[in-house]
This record gives C-alpha cells, structure tokens and sequence, in this order.
C-alpha cells in the first residue's frame, strides 16, 4: 500500500470518527424537542451530549485539514464546487455550536425555546447535507479538465443525492435515539427506546435502498461485503434495541455507520472525486495526492497522536459514563436566585452525577 | 465587484471577526488558569469565585471562537482553491498539525472542565483546564507558522512539473524566524487584552463598590498582565520589525509611507498630506526612529517604496507590488498606539491601586471601561497591517492574490456567503455581547452557606 491510500484510508477514518460520534449529537439536536416533555427533559437531553460534543465535531476539523495536506486538490475541487452545500453546513454548525453555550444562559421560556428550535435546524440540515455531499462523491460530479467543478447547487440535489441525504438524517436520528436511551434511566429513557424503533421502520428500508443502489452501480466484492455487514450491524443494532440492550444496539448503530464510510470510501477509490464529464478529469489517489515528503511528516503525526486523542477522548466518556436521571437537573432556576447572587448564569449541581 | 475582490472581503471580514474571539480565549485561559491555581493553593474562596466568574466569560467568548473557527478551516478550500492547490503540500501540514495536537486538546478538556467541577478530583480538574490553555496556546503557534510561511516562504520547493509548492523540511517551517518572532507577539498581545478586559470588568464593580473583595485582587491582576503584557509586545513587535525590513522590505516601506530610501530615515508619528502621492503638508517626526527600529543603528539605510518597487519590477516582472499606502500606514501606527495607551492605562491604573487602595477617581473607572476597546483595536490594526501589507501576494514572492481565487465560484455564490456570514455574525457578536454584560453586571457568585451539597453553583448546560 502506498502512502497516498494509506492517507486516503486515515481520511476515511476521520470520516467514520466524525459521524460515529457527532452523528449522535445530530440525532439528539433533531429529537429534543420531540422526545422532551418539559425544560427538565431538555437539559437531561443536551447534558448527554454536553461535555463531548466540541471534541466530536474537531473530528471533521481534522479530517478538513488532513485533505488539505495529503490531497490538496481534493480539498480544493470540493469545498470550491460544493459552495452552498458547505456554506449551509457551516451556518448550520455556527448555530448549533453557540446554541449549547448560550442557552443556559438567560432564564427565560423564550429565549430556550428558540435556541431550541435552532438546535433542531442545526442538526438537522447538516444530518441532510452530509449524505447528500457523500452520495454525490461516490456518484461523481462534472469536473472539466481542471477539475473544477462546473455544476451548482441543484446538480447535487439529484435522487440519489436525495436518497443519500434521507439515509443519513434517518441513520444519524436512530443513532441518537439510541445513545438517549443508553445514557439517561427513567422515563425518558423508554421513550428513547420506543423513538428508536420507531426511526427504524423508516432507517432501514432507506439504507437498504441507498446501500443497493450504491453497490449496484459502484459496487465491487469487498465492499459487497461492507455494506452487507452494515445491513446486518444495522439489523442486530434495532434488535438489541428492541430487546432493550441499548449498549448493543449502539455498537451496532455505529458499526453500521462506520460500514457504510468503509463501503463509500472504498466504492470511491482509487478516485477521490469522480468526474461525470470525463473520467480523464477525475481526480485520484495518485493525481490528487501531496508529494512523498509531506506525506511522511503527517504519518509520523498521524501515527503519533491519533491514539492519543482516542486515549484522552475515550477517557471523557468514561468520565462522563454515569446514566443522566431528571432529578440530576435541579428545578429551572427562578428570578429570585439571579438576586441571591448566584449569577443568573450559572446553577447549582451539575449536569451529571 | 469581482469573484476577486469579494472573496478578499469576505477573507477579511471573516477572519477579522474570528480573531476578535480568538486573543481574549488565549488570554483569559491562561489567567482563569492561575485564578484556579491560586484557589486550590491558597484555600481562598475569593480565587474560587474570581474562577467561576471570569471562567463563564471565558466561556461564553469560546463559543463564538469555536464555530468561527470552523469557517476559517473551510474557507482556503470555498474561496481559494488555486491557493489551496498551489500550497497545500506545505500549507496543509501545519493546518492538519493544528487540528490533531491542539484542537483536539482543547476542545476535549474544556468539556471536561466545564463539566468536571465536583467530578473530578480538584487537582485533576484543574489539570484540565491548563491541558486545554495550553493547547490554545499551541494552535496559536501552529496557524501563526501556516501564516508566517505565507509572509516569509521557507522549507519548500517548486515542484517544476506540477507547478505547485513542495515541503522540503517541516523543521524549517515550524522553526521559521518569522513564526518564531510572530508567535510571542500575537501571544503577548492576547495578554494585554485578557488584562483589559480584567480591568474593565473589575472597575465596573468597584465603581460601584460591589463585591470588592473580588474585584479589587482581580483589576490588581489585569493592571499588572497589562502592563507587562504591552511592554512585552512592544519589545516582540521591535524584532518583528527589524525581519520584516530584511523579509518584506516594502511592508515596512508601506508601514511608514516612505517613498524614497532614506539614511537616517525618521519615525513619523502622524502624517497629515497626500499619502500616495508623497508629498507631505504637516507631519510630526521622530528623527532617526525608523532607522532604529529596522536596522538597530539610527543611521541605518530604509528602503523606499519606490526603490523596492523598482527592485521587484525586475525581480518578478513588471507590475505593481505595493499594497495600499494609507491602509498599511495607518494600520501601523493605530497598532502601536492603542496598544501603548492601553499600557500606559494599566500603568496609571497600578499606581492609583497601590498599597490595597481603591480609587475613587471616577474618570479612572470610566477610562478603565471604555479602554477595553483599545487593545482590540490594536490587534485588529495588527491583523489588517500585516495581512494588508503583503499585498499583492498571498505567498510572499510565489503567488499574489489575483492567481489564488477559485476559478469556478462565481461572483454571487460569494454575495451569497458573505451576506450571511456577515449578518450572521452580526448577531452573533449581538447576543454574546449582551450576554457578557448581563453575566458581569450580576457579578461573581456567593460563597456557598455552610452544609450546601455543593461549594459553588458549578457549570452545565
Ligand atoms: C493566533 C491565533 C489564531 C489565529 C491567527 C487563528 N486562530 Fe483559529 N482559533 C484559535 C487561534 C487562532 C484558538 C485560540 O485556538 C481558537 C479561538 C477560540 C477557540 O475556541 O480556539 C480557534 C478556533 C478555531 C477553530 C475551532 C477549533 C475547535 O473546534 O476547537 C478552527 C477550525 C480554527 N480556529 C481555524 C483557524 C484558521 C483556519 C485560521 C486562519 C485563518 C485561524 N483559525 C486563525
Ligand atoms: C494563519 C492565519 C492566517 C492565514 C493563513 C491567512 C491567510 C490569508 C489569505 C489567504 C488571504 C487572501 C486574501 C487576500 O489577500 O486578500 C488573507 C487576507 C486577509 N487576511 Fe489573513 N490569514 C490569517 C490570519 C489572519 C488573521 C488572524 C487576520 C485578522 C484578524 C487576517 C486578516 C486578513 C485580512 C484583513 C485580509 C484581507 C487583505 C486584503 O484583502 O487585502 N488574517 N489572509
Ligand atoms: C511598539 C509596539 C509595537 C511594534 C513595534 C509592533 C510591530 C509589529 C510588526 C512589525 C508587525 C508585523 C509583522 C509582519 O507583518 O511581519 C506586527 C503585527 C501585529 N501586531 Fe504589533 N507591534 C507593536 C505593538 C502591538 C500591540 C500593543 C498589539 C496588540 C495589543 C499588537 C498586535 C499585533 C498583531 C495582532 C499583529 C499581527 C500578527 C503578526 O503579524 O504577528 N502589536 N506588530
């Protein structure tokens, strides 16, 4: 293996990482409002999420930087020919990343609701985006000769693109529904479960379709095999949840999930961006690729610190592993205690313990 | 406008307004840092309280640091794809570095400091947040050495086939002596504003003669930072100086309006007079500064514009190579400026302060409040001088601006982006504003009475 797929198959990792872990984030931010039956609910549910949340999305941040230093023309064709795409995902991210800080802030009904209402939009648009832009990726985009990109926005939104984009919104809600009822207990948590099955009936037969389609017109043995077992992870994962083994059915939602980037990455290679236009334009591996050296430093990098990260990362989960209960978050503060001092803005007891 | 100019703005705005975050994060959590140390060394519950305030600050400011951030990481890709193509080999590197070793560090510990009080055993918690200060402090060194390469190419070659930049040697990069001048200063410079906004908040408090038993150690701690601080920067940005004279010799020309090569050249510290076509009305001088600061011999030889220009003509072929006179001019000067008033403020500020004293002086409170506008001034006017002064080239002698826009976006694709980035933003600055002043006007939070479950209310979402 050469060190130009060896960065391709780390790109792929830091993809898998990235909606193995915000993929929850999504599913939580999409269901809060719709599993929640009051403000207490709410907290519960953003406190799972709260402490990792930041550390999941630098996944993406770190997959960005590595394409811009192992396949410069990769980053550069995609996120120039993707523009809108990415600039809605950004907004998106923008939002929903201020949303946690800024919403326990003021206590007020208002204020949350509508940091709520944005939380929702800011998950659920980049849950969409995601599987549109993958879907596009694998399914090749027109390219001219120097590989710019010379379709728009409408380009992507063709059906497969669609399908793609319901796969993930669909994966990325059972997912979270899945991680709720795993880190809360009471009743909140059945009504996790309950949602799970629920997603399902739809995350199922959309990924079954998108996973068939995909392999029908990109597909080749190993990843036949991938995106099998993505199917049966994804099966297993809804009956674990069923049989109320939520750690079960974690695992296998994110199985399922990191099958499915093991099946689109490996339909994609040795391309990194098809072209539709000509298959002279596409970029690849090889031609996409930085020169030996620079590769080198960022395997020694890579190789170095990933399982640093993975340390100190899987270490806050451990941290924080304790299920959430309601009575974990204290009765929504009242006017009254901005004047005892206690600052408005800051509560007693933490979310967690 | 043009693809080209559009993007340029929507560069500027964006990165302006991410860096308007981005000292105060790198400041404040190293003071919120010593605040905690303070706490858990001296047992006092005041340095708990001061923690927890300035740590919600921190906080809130963070947020808007973290997705504003995000943009930036895309933005080479969206907007300067020529670029990214051009320079991703080298560029790159650093950018990914940045995201592994230091982003990762950050963002992870901070989650476990906002929500570890009470969790985690105190020494461990406070370990977390000095992990996540220093990794800030650490993604500062690796973009300032992705920027620096911009400013001062070095470790790289032109690869003649592909025609793009090559890394040759990653210690040369990350060891370039522009970062290694620039890191310090942009640091030092993120100290004296962390320290305004210490004093800022304090005198608004103590203006008031609320809770002065916080805030009278806690302007005590942003006089001194500040003071040090601006010193301290001053000193880095004099060496700064003297490698942009040998590196990019017309920014410095560009930074003083000095058209002709001149030895001794003067120092002018307001210019009143046609700035681009050299002829001077009014100007108050200081003979020999600019020589000193370039060259460190008063009779040293500056370059002037128009000799550089004349130089690069042959170098790089006919062209223009000087950025915008009055841009650069200015931009320098309110720089050094508003950062030394704010120095000099601190230094009023600790006099008036000595020995446990609280003054009384009201214009002093006032100055203390509106000053936290100075250093952000300056490191803005920083920002747009160094970046601005470079112009016409993205990569200092390899690619100018013109050749690095995305050849397939189009005009109202940018229109688009940079109308909501901009209103976006907009509101975003709006509410973290609002938020910050309602946060400081409640103030620190009580002592904890005695028997409560916890010491303190503690962060959560
Ligand atoms: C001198 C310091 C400095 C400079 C010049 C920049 N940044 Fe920055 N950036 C930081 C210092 C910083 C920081 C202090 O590390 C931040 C600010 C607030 C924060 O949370 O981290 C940050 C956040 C931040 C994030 C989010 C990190 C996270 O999720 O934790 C990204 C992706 C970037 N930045 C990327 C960039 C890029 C691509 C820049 C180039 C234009 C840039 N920053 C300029
Ligand atoms: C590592 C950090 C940075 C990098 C890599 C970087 C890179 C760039 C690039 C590629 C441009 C091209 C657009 C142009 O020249 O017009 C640019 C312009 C600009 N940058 Fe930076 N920049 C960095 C940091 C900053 C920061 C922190 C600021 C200010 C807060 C800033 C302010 C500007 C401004 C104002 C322009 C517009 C200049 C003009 O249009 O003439 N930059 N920078
Ligand atoms: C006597 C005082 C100062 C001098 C001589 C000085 C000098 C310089 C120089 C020469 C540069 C440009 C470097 C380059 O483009 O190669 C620079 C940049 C900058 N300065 Fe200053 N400076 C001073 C004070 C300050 C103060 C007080 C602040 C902020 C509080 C500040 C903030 C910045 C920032 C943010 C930059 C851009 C980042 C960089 O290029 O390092 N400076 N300074």
């Amino acid at each position: 293996m050469n060190l130009a797929t060896f960065w391709f198959i780390l790109i792929a990792i830091l993809f898998t990482g990235y909606f193995v872990l915000e993929g929850f984030d999504f599913g939580v931010g999409i269901l809060l409002s719709l599993l929640s039956r009051d403000e207490t609910d709410r907290r519960v549910m953003i406190n799972t999420i709260g402490p990792v949340w930041d550390g999941n999305e630098v996944w993406l941040i770190t997959a960005g930087g590595a394409m811009f230093a192992a396949f410069p023309l990769w980053y550069a064709s995609l996120f120039s020919g993707f523009y809108l795409a990415l600039l809605i995902i950004l907004v998106a991210l923008i939002v929903r990343g201020v949303c946690f800080e800024f919403r326990s802030k003021v206590d007020s009904v208002r204020w949350r609701a509508n940091w709520d209402r944005a939380i929702f939009a800011g998950s659920v648009l980049p849950a969409v985006l995601w599987g549109v832009a993958f879907a596009n990726i694998v399914r090749g985009v027109p390219l001219n000769a120097a590989h710019v990109y010379t379709g728009n926005l409408l380009t992507l939104l063709n059906w497969y693109g669609l399908l793609g984009g319901l796969v993930t919104l669909s994966l990325f809600t059972l997912h979270g529904a899945i991680f709720l009822s795993l880190r809360i207990t009471g009743v909140l948590r059945d009504r996790a479960r309950r949602t799970a099955l629920g997603v399902a009936l739809a995350a199922v037969p959309l990924a079954a379709a998108f996973l068939a389609a995909t392999q029908v017109s990109h597909g080749r043995p190993a990843t036949d095999v991938t995106a099998g077992l993505a199917a049966v992870a994804l099966l297993g994962g809804v009956a674990a949840a069923f049989r109320g083994r939520e750690g079960w059915a974690f695992a296998g939602t994110a199985a399922t999930l990191a099958l499915a980037v093991a099946t689109l990455f490996g339909d994609l290679w040795p391309n990194v961006l098809p072209s539709s236009t000509s298959a002279a334009f596409s970029l690849t591996v090889s031609n996409a690729s930085s020169a030996h050296y620079t590769l080198v430093v960022m395997s020694w990098v890579a190789v170095i610190f990933t399982p640093i990260v993975l340390g100190y990362q899987g270490w806050t989960y451990w941290v924080f592993r304790k299920r959430l209960t309601s009575s974990d978050i204290p009765a929504a503060k009242t006017p009254a205690s901005s004047s005892t001092g206690l600052g408005g803005t800051q509560r007693p007891a933490g979310g967690q313990s | 406008m043009t693809v080209l100019e559009l993007s340029r703005w929507q560069f500027g705005i964006t990165t302006v307004y991410h860096f308007i975050f981005v000292p105060l994060t790198i400041g404040l959590s190293i003071l919120v840092a010593c605040m905690q140390t303070a706490w858990l060394v001296k047992k006092d519950p005041v340095y708990l309280r001061m923690t927890k305030f300035f740590g919600t600050i921190f906080l809130i400011n963070f947020a808007v640091g973290v997705v504003t951030g995000i943009v930036e990481e895309f933005q080479f890709g969206m907007n300067w794809s020529a670029y990214s193509a051009f320079v991703g080999n080298v560029f790159g590197a650093p950018l990914a570095m940045e995201a592994l070793l230091a982003f990762f560090l950050e963002s992870t510990f901070i989650g476990l400091w906002i929500f570890g009080w009470n969790k985690l055993p105190p020494r461990l918690h406070l370990a977390t947040i000095w992990i996540a200060a220093i990794g800030t402090n650490m993604s500062a060194y690796f973009i300032l050495a992705a920027n620096s390469w911009m400013q001062h190419p070095v470790g790289y070659r032109v690869n003649p086939v592909t025609h793009r930049t090559e890394l040759t040697s990653i210690v040369a990069l990350l060891t370039n002596s522009t970062v290694l001048a620039a890191w310090p200063h942009v640091i030092l410079a993120s100290f004296v504003i962390a320290g305004m906004v210490v004093i800022a908040v304090s005198a608004w408090h103590l203006a008031r003669n609320s809770q002065t038993d916080v805030f009278r150690r806690a302007m005590r701690i942003g006089l001194a930072v500040t003071l040090a601080a601006g010193i301290a920067t001053a000193v880095t940005g004099d060496i700064q100086a003297r490698l942009m004279d040998s590196q990019q010799p017309m920014k410095m020309a560009a930074a003083e309006a000095l058209y002709n090569t001149s030895a001794p050249a003067s120092f002018s510290l307001f210019t009143i007079g046609s700035l681009s076509g050299g002829k001077e009305l009014w100007s108050v001088r200081v003979p020999y500064l600019l020589s000193l600061i370039a060259t460190l011999n008063p009779h040293g030889t500056v370059q002037g514009i128009d000799n550089v220009e004349h130089a690069y003509d042959k170098k790089y072929g006919p062209g223009s190579y000087k950025p915008v006179i009055p841009v650069t001019y200015w931009s320098f000067r309110l720089m050094i400026g508003f950062g030394m008033l704010a120095t000099l403020l601190a230094l009023i500020g600790l006099w008036l302060t000595r020995r446990r004293r609280i003054p009384r002086a009201r214009w002093f409170y006032r100055a203390a409040i509106w000053g936290v506008a100075l250093p952000y001034l300056a490191t803005t006017s920083g920002w747009i001088f160094t970046e601005m002064g470079r112009q016409p080239w993205t990569v200092f002698g390899l690619m100018t601006t013109a050749q690095s826009v995305s050849p397939g976006v189009t005009a109202s694709s940018v229109i688009i982006s940079m109308t909501v980035f901009t209103l976006l933003y907009g509101a975003l600055a709006a509410i973290a504003w609002w938020l910050t002043i309602r946060h400081v006007k409640v103030g620190a939070p009580a002592e904890a009475e005695p028997g409560a479950a916890e010491p303190l209310p503690v962060f959560s979402y």
